[in-house]
């Protein structure tokens, strides 16, 4: 996560002191991404650096009582920041994805009883965050939306796996096709 | 012992190459008071599994316990009678009756069981009331949203004394929101007593339940364990892994 743009946002509402966007830091998002003063700070120094805040002492390092507001330069490096995409061109590499691939060049592994091992997983962390919403979520906006983001992004991985489960069987083996590994990275190659 | 309890259940369609095995020796308990969700592909014998818990269908082995007593056991009377009185269906695509306002539609079962009119359609209200849908009692379903229709069927299926609830993918044509609302409100209705089982292909819709089970190919392959906490999920520490 970018703390440089988020305390760009927060300050984009007005000036404030440095205890006070380490605070509101943490209302907002703090309980799902801990961030320490000293990483608010530090982060403050470098965005004052490179003139995107301003302060009304320069001298001094950046700390609680330090008052901050947001230049010209920053507003508009928030604005290009908000609008641009974040690059999605490139698969992460993802681990659970990997994790079935392999399975299914094991021998004597199933690589259904792989991916149900990671379904019941994804299924509970789902339940423990539907009951989080449900118990917080009426109380704190943000919090929802940060709920309703992580239970989509577990549901991508559920329905990928129910589709890897159901390709599996339809394709009736649990050994790969000799050319799996060499067609994928092709067609991966041939989009860079 | 649970509410429910499917003992050894299955159930054959056909017979010779064209038989097929709906549901295989299926244990499964719901408790008062909690959420099941039944979770599986299409075809993995989930609502053959519904089906034949609220008594629509009879296993071809096996027990199915409600409240203490055995469905084979009952008389065809005592059957209708368990169906009218202590369970209450969702299905996804509501089963509300057209010509029917929305209190009409609530109280109607009720009324089926020879509960005067009127009082019915007190009760009827209540339940409309208790799900926010007092100002739509005198829509016809047609005028109603789709969130709003699978609230009235809901109303419909836990009116009265109802205490099983069994739900067919019930929030599945409605937005996250209003699937959201309607899942509350199973959940609400467990809090308060009743038994609930939902069947669902949605892991979004599994996870409101106290415990997931999953089936496949008609079998009870596997299913959750109950969470340590979910502030574990704040804190850091990591919640059931991956088992060996």
């Amino acid at each position: 996560m970018s703390v440089r743009h988020a305390l760009l946002a927060f300050l984009s509402e007005g000036p404030k002191y440095g205890l006070q966007l380490r605070q509101e830091f943490e209302e907002s998002t703090g309980e799902i991404w801990p961030l320490n003063a000293g990483q608010v700070y530090s982060t403050l120094q470098r965005l004052e650096r490179d003139d995107l805040i301003e302060s009304d002492d320069r001298g001094e390092e950046a700390g609680p009582q330090k008052m901050f507001r947001i230049t010209e330069a920053g507003r508009s490096e928030l604005d290009v920041w908000l609008s641009t995409p974040p690059d999605m061109t490139e698969p992460p590499r993802d681990e659970l994805v990997i994790k079935v691939l392999s399975a299914l060049r094991v021998p004597g592994i199933s690589v259904h009883d792989v991916i149900q091992v990671h379904r019941r997983y994804v299924v509970e962390l789902m339940q423990q965050w539907t009951r989080l919403k449900e118990d917080e979520g009426d109380l704190d906006l943000t919090f929802a939306l940060v709920a309703d983001a992580e239970l989509l992004r577990l549901d991508s991985i559920a329905r990928w796996l129910d589709t890897a489960d159901g390709r599996l069987r339809r394709a009736g083996t649990e050994a790969p096709s000799e050319r799996t590994g060499p067609r994928i990275r092709r067609r991966l190659v041939a989009r860079r | 012992m649970s509410f429910l309890e499917l003992r050894r259940v299955s159930k054959c369609y056909g017979t010779g190459a064209a038989e097929v095995h709906a549901l295989v020796d299926v244990d499964l308990g719901v408790e008062r008071g909690s959420l099941v969700a039944v979770m599986g592909p299409s075809g993995s014998g989930k609502s053959t599994l519904l089906t034949i818990a609220g008594s629509l269908e009879e296993p071809t082995s096996g027990e199915v316990v409600v409240d203490g007593r055995s469905l084979s056991a009952m008389s065809r009377n005592d059957k209708a009678r368990l169906r009218r009185r202590t369970v209450g269906y969702v299905f996804q695509d509501y089963n509300l009756l057209g010509g029917l306002t929305a209190a009409e539609n609530v109280s109607l079962p009720l009324e089926l069981d020879g509960i005067p009119a009127k009082k019915a359609h007190r009760v009827g209200m209540a339940a409309l009331e208790e799900l926010g849908l007092a100002d739509r009692a005198a829509h016809y379903p047609d005028q109603l949203s789709g969130g709003e229709r699978q609230r009235v069927a809901i109303a419909r299926a836990i009116v009265g004394e109802r205490s099983l609830l069994l739900a067919d993918e019930p929030s599945g044509a409605l937005d996250s929101v209003n699937g959201d609302a309607v899942m509350r409100m199973v959940l609400a209705a467990c809090r308060r007593g009743v038994a609930a089982m939902v069947v669902t292909h949605d892991a979004r819709l599994a996870s409101w339940a106290d415990r997931v089970v999953f089936i496949r190919d008609g079998r009870i392959m596997d299913q959750t364990v109950p969470p340590p906490t979910p502030e574990s999920l704040l804190t850091g520490v990591p919640a059931s892994g991956p088992r060996p």
